[in-house]
């Protein structure tokens, strides 16, 4: 099994935890040879004023993603369950908070 | 350190986006259905996502001004890298060190914005160092001493900041991501500019004359990135509609010098414009006139440095070929070596 001949290094997404405590977040992209390689590379082009205490890279290509234009069809049942909302019911007032 | 709402045509791009009209008036239902969903999210100030549909004419504007905007900011390396080894101290060494690599990082921000509409890299460059793309106009022009370093942050990035606060709201998600990073870190380009030139002027005469001389050559150059009058800007309304571009040529314009001159005072240097004065009526200060003749010139590949510029990044993209080669045949190895521990 041959997979298509790179061209360009390959293209890494890159997520920081910028605190411990915190998730890691995608915060862009870029192309290294490896994944040692992009770490180092994320390092030098997304923390260089110290805003993470991780890195992940990932290859964009193993990224499996929902498709846009099936978006309405993909999100469309969540939307009619309001009842799953906290603000779908009445509580007398005397109540308080809950 | 750019700018530019600035979005000139690049080489051979004219003939193509007549094309693309052309093409535009016959649209299948499909494509009007798509057309129409597109517009309400634009008029609901909602953003647009890299797979989503978008008009040609959308993606290739913004292909063109993001990849403009990102070879802005890699020859922008250039000038101020001709002082790293010539700084004053230390110090002032280590900081326009963190700047120029600041600047790259811009570039490679973009550049992966740019990527997300479907460009490869290759292809960016490839326009870049063939000559085809353009970047903005101001690098074209010569670092001549230290005071130049330090109007370059206070003036060109100061201008920059200017152009794109407003970008951090571009319609385009990516595009906008990639600018709230880069205004976050061009604050310090600023500043770090204006606190080098407040001490030069605590210095001796040579050194305030070197300061004024680099004001007097830069300020107009910098009022000219702001991009063309608005009546002769013939692009803005349409990038206005799609929400790229959100504060017009001359309005940017006027902020930056009203923003400037209260900044010019207090460095006690002036700026070379006869006509600049405080209009009670308007609320801004009036300017005289830019010299745009000049300004085509050097975007149409005349300027004093615009081959100098062009055939550094050539030449360091040549010299540097043997290791992008090696790293592309390890890359090619790995996916070799996982394949086979896939099957």
């Amino acid at each position: 099994m041959n997979a298509p001949a790179l061209k360009e290094w390959p293209l890494w997404e890159v997520f920081v935890r910028s605190k411990q405590g915190l998730e890691h977040k995608h915060c862009g992209s870029l192309h290294a040879s490896d994944a040692q390689h992009a770490l180092q590379m994320a390092r030098d082009v997304y923390t260089r004023r110290q805003e993470g205490v991780s890195i992940w890279v990932v290859p964009s290509s193993a990224i499996a993603a929902s498709e846009p234009n099936d978006k309405a069809e993909f999100f469309e049942p969540a939307s009619d369950k309001i009842y799953r909302h906290p603000t779908f019911y009445d509580i007398p007032e005397e109540v308080g908070h809950m | 350190m750019y700018t530019q709402s600035f979005s000139v045509p690049d080489g051979s791009d004219d003939a193509k986006s007549v094309g693309l009209k052309t093409v535009s008036i016959n649209l299948s239902a499909q494509e009007i259905a798509l057309q129409a969903q597109f517009d309400a999210r634009i008029d609901a100030d909602g953003r647009i996502e890299p797979r989503e549909w978008m008009p040609e004419a959308y993606r290739k504007t913004l292909v063109r001004q993001i990849s403009q905007h990102a070879h802005s900011e890699i020859v922008g390396m250039l000038p101020e890298g001709n002082w790293i080894s010539r700084a004053p101290s230390l110090k002032r060494k280590a900081i326009l060190i963190a700047k120029v690599q600041d600047e790259g990082g811009h570039g490679l921000y973009l550049y992966s914005a740019a990527e997300t509409l479907g460009t490869s890299r290759d292809q960016l460059l490839g326009a870049l160092h063939s000559g085809k793309a353009k970047y903005s106009s101001i690098f074209n022009y010569p670092t001549l001493n230290w005071a130049d370093v330090g109007v370059i942050g206070w003036l060109v990035d100061g201008a920059a900041i200017m152009n794109q606060i407003p970008l951090c709201r571009c319609s385009y998600g990516p595009y906008a991501r990639a600018m709230v990073r880069v205004c976050k870190e061009e604050s310090f380009h600023q500043r770090q500019g204006y606190e080098a030139l407040l001490v030069m002027m605590q210095g001796n005469q040579a050194q305030k004359d070197m300061v004024q001389d680099a004001v007097n050559r830069w300020w107009w150059k910098c009022l000219a990135m702001f991009g063309p009058p608005d009546d002769k800007s013939p692009n803005s309304a349409q990038g206005m509609r799609w929400g790229i571009k959100r504060i017009s040529n001359d309005d940017l314009r006027q902020k930056f010098i009203d923003a400037t001159v209260p900044q010019a005072n207090v460095l006690g240097i002036s700026l070379p414009d006869p006509e600049l004065k405080w209009n009670e009526a308007r609320g801004h200060y009036d300017h005289g006139q830019i010299d745009w003749d000049e300004f085509w010139s050097t975007v149409n590949g005349n300027g004093p440095c615009n081959k100098e510029r062009l055939g550094a990044r050539v030449k360091a993209w040549n010299d540097g070929a043997w290791v992008r080669e090696a790293a592309l045949a390890h890359a090619t190895k790995q996916q070799q070596r996982q394949l086979k521990e896939a099957a």
